[in-house]
């Protein structure tokens, strides 16, 4: 059993008089990805920037990586990568001096040659040296999570990261962070999308009023319900599925089933 | 950690220094002010203004100096303001970085930005007829004495940088800075006002400063007004940089 890569107890928070965390607890196993679900303004953000020492917290303890946030603030900062909600870019600055900075902030040699790989690894290679303000949101947040990789963090926070984007955007996002997992990075990760969490973590917890009401894998949480019913239910497609379809997935590999979702769409239309 | 520091200012600065170097319109904009209040002041007011012997903008350039200083620092809490606002800061707190770095960068790069301005002002001014009998060492220790209050009113800027709510509020409190100049010894001698505004001209840093560069140009004793001047400013440094500190500290924990 591996000891816990983010380890938080009795996490407490207030803004003045508003109590935004009243005593978080969860721990995040190594390598896995951990997805904090919660309504706009539970909290999710007050943990990530406690966790990633931005903010002080007012009682109970959080370690990453086996350092305590309050008291070991730089060896925390060097275990972790923030990717916080608006996609913290500088617009001045091309792609690829974007990338170059944080290698050379994070003391990394060939910070030019680390930026290149990136820009290909996230193809914005293309629009590597322009001007970070003429992206898509979808390039700006590829490029802010290219930035977070560097140096190869073991412990990577993001801050409800498809918020905004689109479809293939999304989907985009959802591929990086799996292979993140896959390669032993912890993720911790804040949504407000419950198909996103469902889709990602290994384990999903929900804050809510200050407290983490349940913390479980998906199929945990399933148990919290009476069991399932069999109930028959026409299947329509998502909007979703119909978007993706008629503007094409990028890198999907389902093509098939899409053009099946566009006849059943014209069906339902009559 | 401090072995960093050097390299993250370093760093950091080239990189504000980069978004100058891509909007040098922050520096013409910062001249472009005094320039026009020396052209009217020199060609419309200042036949009208009896300040002894010697030309006008002799006269009047070091007041211009500082006017060009108020300007420019609201650029300072400006950018700084956008850092904050855009969460690239938060990035660059959340990493194993030198923090201070963050900060000092935006100060050398606004010395930086305003010695640019500054030189065009002085350009501007040369054309326009400005002379000076001063040495080498004179130039450099009006430098000394610009560099000085740049930096004591880039503290200022950073306070309002850090603490502004909005744009506007980043630059606004330069407003009263600018307006200095002219309740001071800097357009006209401070014995033509009303006792009360005179005190008043008499007392505050810029006249001070203003009557020990003039002084320093056409080759005057500088007398006791440098050390007046010099203490304004390392006052006002000290006062800000505290201010600024604290509420850095309050800001990234």
């Amino acid at each position: 059993m591996t000891a816990a890569t983010i380890r938080v107890r009795n996490l407490q928070k207030s803004y003045d008089d508003l109590q935004v965390l009243r005593g978080v607890d969860f721990d995040v196993a190594q390598g896995s990805i951990f997805a904090l679900l919660g309504s706009n303004g539970a909290g999710k953000t007050t943990v990530v920037k406690i966790l990633s020492t931005l903010l002080a917290a007012d009682a109970g303890t959080a370690e990453v990586n086996g350092f305590d946030v309050a008291d070991s603030g730089q060896d925390v900062r060097e275990s972790i990568s923030l990717t916080g909600q608006f996609a913290a870019v500088d617009e001045i600055l091309s792609g690829r001096e974007n990338l170059a900075l944080v290698a050379q902030l994070r003391h990394l040699k060939h910070a030019g040659q680390i930026a290149d790989e990136l820009l290909a690894r996230f193809s914005l290679t293309e629009a590597g040296d322009r001007r970070a303000s003429t992206y898509s949101g979808g390039m700006r947040r590829r490029l802010d999570i290219a930035m977070s990789l560097i140096g190869d963090p073991p412990v990577i926070f993001l801050d409800e990261p498809t918020t905004g984007l689109d479809p293939q955007a999304r989907k985009e996002v959802w591929r990086t962070v799996e292979e993140l997992a896959k390669n032993g990075t912890t993720v911790l990760l804040t949504t407000q999308y419950l198909d996103e969490a469902e889709q990602l973590a290994d384990r999903i917890a929900i804050l809510h009023q200050g407290r983490i009401i349940v913390d479980g894998t998906l199929s945990e949480l399933k148990q919290l319900l009476p069991p399932a019913k069999v109930e028959y239910v026409e299947k329509q497609p998502s909007l979703e599925d119909v978007f993706l379809a008629l503007v094409g997935d990028n890198g999907g590999a389902d093509g098939s089933s899409d053009s099946a979702a566009v006849h059943r769409t014209a069906d339902a239309e009559r | 950690m401090a072995t960093h520091a050097l390299q993250d200012t370093t760093v950091l600065t080239r990189r504000s220094l980069r978004h100058i170097a891509r909007s040098p319109d922050t520096i013409i904009t910062t001249a472009v002010t005094p320039i026009a209040l020396m052209l009217l002041f020199v060609y419309v007011l200042g036949g009208a203004i009896d300040v002894g012997s010697g030309s006008y903008i002799d006269y009047m350039l070091p007041g211009i100096l500082l006017i060009t200083i108020a300007s420019g620092i609201a650029y300072t809490a400006y950018r700084l303001f956008m850092d904050l606002q855009s969460g690239i800061f938060e990035r660059f707190q959340s990493m194993p970085i030198a923090r201070p770095s963050a900060l000092w960068a935006h100060v050398l790069t606004s010395l930086v930005a305003n010695m640019a301005s500054l030189v065009v002002v002085i350009a501007v001014a040369l054309l326009m007829g400005f002379r000076t009998s001063t040495s080498i060492l004179g130039w450099l220790a009006v430098a000394g004495v610009l560099i000085l209050f740049t930096l004591a009113l880039t503290w200022v800027a950073v306070i309002a940088g850090l603490g502004a709510k909005t744009v506007d509020g980043a630059s606004a409190f330069s407003y009263p800075l600018i307006f200095l100049p002219f309740i001071s010894s800097a357009f006209v001698s401070t014995d033509t006002m009303p006792a009360p505004v005179a005190w008043f001209a008499d007392n505050q840093p810029v006249t001070a400063i203003v009557n020990s560069i003039r002084a320093i140009f056409t080759g005057q004793p500088v007398g006791a007004d440098i050390w007046i001047a010099l203490a304004w400013c390392v006052g006002i440094l000290a006062v800000a940089y505290l201010f600024a500190t604290r509420l850095y500290r309050r800001k990234i924990r």
